[in-house]
């Protein structure tokens, strides 16, 4: 009897999986498969497959721009939001900082604040500073959205490393720095690496920050499909789309090995 | 006289209102082998921590070999240390983890792996240089944290309830081989334990722990056959407290109404007429004796434990008190029959209620 109501339950559960993920993956799939259509416009199902969008994105220079702004954006701005992101960790974690919970919910602000509200705020300190429409300008904003999947990541990944293990290398003769970079870091590679993928995905995805501060000549790739869709739409977005897909993807593949490696948690 | 390896003196160390350690004054001879032994909390595994320099004192002074050091980095003390879970590197093989501490004192490359090598047949693992500490058994681990900490040979060697992990077989092997690693090294050892069998076993001397404070300090059969106050002699081994009250005293030997009998036992400081004690004897030391002869009470149960039998007797009061006779004894009374309790007065100890 009850062995019948768990077989049920169980179908139920797995139905009720299938249905979320079918209801999470099906744009995605749709999207994808669009970006292979052979139709003039973004048409369900496609009436052929081609990779005719593919070809005209990297043919056209708005796009392949906008993709070289990006990669330009993402390379120094997630590195640098992985030393500071990583160097806030330590310190909020590890350092004996008064306050330290109140500095990391500060830190964690731009991820909790509506877009809008910190890029509305750089506009207008960039305007002051002449960095709108800069590359520089694009960079600084993109750390302050990404510097908080750092601290969460490394900041897990510490908490749960043994700290006995840095009082071991102490007392067994490790300065300070010698215990860091022998101890620490190894251990906490993979933490720091996780952080900075997920930056690297938080930046190449970012829209509001870069649509207030970013011009028609320097503009990031979400902010052309944005214009794009708002415009003559295409099934090149669709391409671009699934691209970004593509990267997200294997960025949180490649997190999700790292993180099986290690036994660390995410953000 | 030789210079102790070690000198703690007036160590005192609170958090917030807490009160870890009270005032703890110490000195450690070289090669001797020093246990603190006490319950949690006690302020043992504290006081180990401000020797190492990972927790810092809030007066008092540490010497090390006559320096004064507490205001030193671990780093820059020459001490080492044996964690409770091992602390062994996860991410080097145990060739690397015991080589570790020689990299940083910049020895040369020849050097280190002759002495690392040295160091883990020392600890009879050899073989095992390559594999991960993951790869090991918690005894091996043990093995690996211990050469480790004693590779760079430091003046002294603090063990943080290093057994505490493994069960009681591998735990007496492993005592027996701290003790012989420890004195083939001739290193002075400070060991941190709550297990008084693992303390009476191994140390020169033990020093009890409660409240932060150093109850009493000495060799283990000075504290275990003399305990200055109570809580020492029950906490090391199974004591008996009969309540009584002193009749008088004639230098150290007091005489004590228990149960309306006189009885006589030592007292430690002079105990004036009239205070309410209890006299403290171990079970071993209770004789078994005729009605008349000692204190009457009814012999309740007789428990075989192998080696030895233990007799539970219940008193006038109540209560139920122990005596523990050789196995090899021929057999007292049967239970359940009247009997009387009876010792040499140089086994039985006064201590203030």
């Amino acid at each position: 009897m009850s062995g019948d109501g768990m077989g049920l339950w169980r179908r139920l559960r797995g139905l009720v999986c299938t249905l979320v993920a079918l209801y999470l993956i099906a744009p995605l799939a749709i999207v994808v498969i669009i970006s292979f259509s052979a139709a003039s416009f973004l048409q369900f199902p496609p009436p052929g497959l081609s990779l005719r969008w593919y070809v005209n994105l990297f043919d056209d220079p708005g796009w392949t721009n906008s993709l070289t702004v990006s990669v330009q954006v993402l390379v120094p701005s997630a590195t640098l939001a992985t030393l500071l992101g990583t160097a806030a960790a330590l310190a909020l974690v590890r350092g004996r900082i008064p306050g330290a919970q109140f500095v990391g919910a500060l830190l964690m602000l731009p991820i909790i604040v509506p877009a809008i509200i910190t890029a509305a705020a750089l506009f207008g300190v960039y305007r002051g500073l002449g960095l709108n429409g800069t590359l520089t300008g694009l960079i600084i904003g993109h750390v302050v959205i990404t510097v908080p999947y750092v601290v969460a990541t490394v900041g897990s990944g510490l908490r749960t490393m043994d700290p006995r293990l840095e009082d071991a290398a102490s007392t067994l003769g490790a300065p300070p720095l010698a215990t860091f970079r022998r101890v620490t870091l190894p251990l906490l590679l993979p933490a720091i690496l996780s952080g900075l993928l997920f930056a690297a995905v938080a930046s190449f995805d970012e829209l509001i920050v870069s649509l207030f501060v970013s011009t028609a000549r320097v503009r990031p790739v979400a902010v052309q499909m944005w214009s794009n869709v708002r415009g003559d739409v295409d099934p090149t977005i669709a391409a671009i789309a699934s691209l970004c897909f593509a990267f997200a993807f294997l960025a949180l593949l490649a997190e999700g090995m790292l993180r099986r490696r290690t036994g660390t948690e995410g953000p | 006289m030789t210079q102790p390896v070690l000198e703690l003196s007036g160590i005192r160390k609170s958090y917030g209102n807490h009160v870890a350690v009270e005032t703890v004054d110490l000195s450690l001879d070289p090669e001797e082998f020093v246990t603190f032994l006490g319950p949690s909390g006690s302020g043992k595994t504290t006081t180990l921590m401000m020797v190492a320099g990972l927790q810092q004192p809030d007066a008092g002074t540490i010497r090390l070999g006559g320096a004064p050091i507490e205001g030193q980095p671990p780093y820059r003390r020459d001490i080492g240390m044996v964690f409770q879970h091992y602390a062994l590197f996860p991410h080097m093989s145990v060739r690397k983890n015991v080589a570790f501490p020689l990299e940083m004192r910049g020895v040369a490359k020849a050097e280190i792996m002759r002495q690392v090598g040295e160091a883990l047949e020392l600890v009879g693992l050899g073989d095992y240089g390559h594999r991960l500490p993951r790869e090991l058994s918690g005894g091996q681990q043990q093995r690996v944290a211990l050469a480790r900490a004693m590779v760079y040979r430091p003046a002294l060697l603090l063990m943080d309830e290093p057994l505490g992990a493994l069960d009681k077989k591998l735990r007496e092997q492993m005592q027996r081989e701290i003790k012989r690693v420890s004195r083939e090294r001739r290193i002075s050892v400070l060991y941190v334990t709550h297990d008084q069998e693992e303390a009476l076993t191994m140390s020169d001397r033990i020093a009890v722990f409660n409240r932060g404070r150093i109850e009493q300090i000495g060799t283990p059969s000075e504290l275990y056959e003399r305990p200055a106050t109570r809580f020492v002699a029950d906490f090391l081994g199974d004591t008996n407290f009969f309540p009584g009250t002193v009749i008088g005293c004639a230098g150290e030997t007091c005489h004590v109404e228990v149960l309306g009998r006189p009885v006589e036992a030592m007292a430690t400081v002079p105990v004036a007429a009239g205070t309410a004690v209890v006299v403290a004897v171990r079970p071993e030391r209770i004789r078994l004796v005729p009605a008349a002869d000692g204190l009457p009470g009814r012999l309740v149960e007789v428990i075989y434990l192998g080696a030895a039998r233990r007799s539970v007797i219940r008193l006038a009061d109540g209560a139920d008190y122990f005596a523990l006779q050789p196995a090899g004894e021929a057999t007292g009374p049967a239970p359940d029959t009247p009997v009387a309790l009876a010792w040499d007065r140089r086994h039985a100890t006064v201590f203030t209620r």
